[in-house]
């Protein structure tokens, strides 16, 4: 499912609200987000999972082509930790699957 | 809930106040949101935000595992979970965060 998709099956199931509205909607959640995440606060959704940085310490890199030793600065990344509901829910389709 | 972390409540506070919807909308949106998201993962579909990431699935095989408490071995049963990769623009973005390490 792609972004676009995700603002047509919201859409389906709204009667009020254009799809315009409901893909301006969309597209501020996600800037929320990353807005949050870029600012170094984490994101909790309870039920869906949590979101954080985590640290990357500095390291001495290689360029693969050249084997040239290169520092790589320290880094915070992306984290995202799935809550209980999201986890349990896409396990139970695996043993769906399977029974 | 932790201090400061963006919650639902508050997506949907800024919705209201930035966006002009109701607080119903608001509140409505923000669940569908994550509940489609949500309901595609859990038909095995892979969920792609261009900005921000991919939710992907992965099957994970039985493995043998041991309680550690009591040293018993256990098998680990297959499972299915949901891993996270962030896009280049989040990747970036949070990069350059200067903040205390976390």
């Amino acid at each position: 499912m792609t972004k676009s998709e995700l603002i047509e099956r919201i859409a389906a199931k709204q009667t009020q609200l254009s799809v315009k509205d409901i893909e301006l909607t969309v597209k501020a959640i996600i800037s929320y987000m990353s807005e949050s995440l870029a600012e170094g606060g984490r994101i909790e959704i309870r039920g869906f999972g949590s979101f954080s940085l985590h640290y990357r310490a500095p390291r001495i890199g290689r360029n693969p082509k050249t084997g040239e030793a290169v520092e790589l600065k320290g880094k915070h990344v992306p984290h995202f930790k799935a809550g209980k509901e999201l986890r349990d829910r896409v396990n139970d389709s695996l043993q769906r699957e399977r029974s | 809930m932790g201090n400061g972390a963006l919650t639902k409540a508050e997506m949907a506070e800024r919705l209201f106040d930035e966006m002009g919807l109701n607080k119903r909308e608001a509140k409505e949106l923000v669940e569908q949101f994550f509940e489609e998201i949500r309901q595609s993962l859990e038909n095995n579909e892979q969920v792609k935000l261009s900005g921000f990431g991919n939710f992907d699935l992965r099957d994970k095989r039985e493995r043998p595992g041991r309680n550690p408490k009591t040293g018993e071995e256990i098998p680990i049963q297959a499972r299915r979970v949901v891993t996270f990769r962030p896009g280049q623009k989040l990747k970036s973005r949070v990069e350059g965060y200067a903040g205390t390490e976390s």
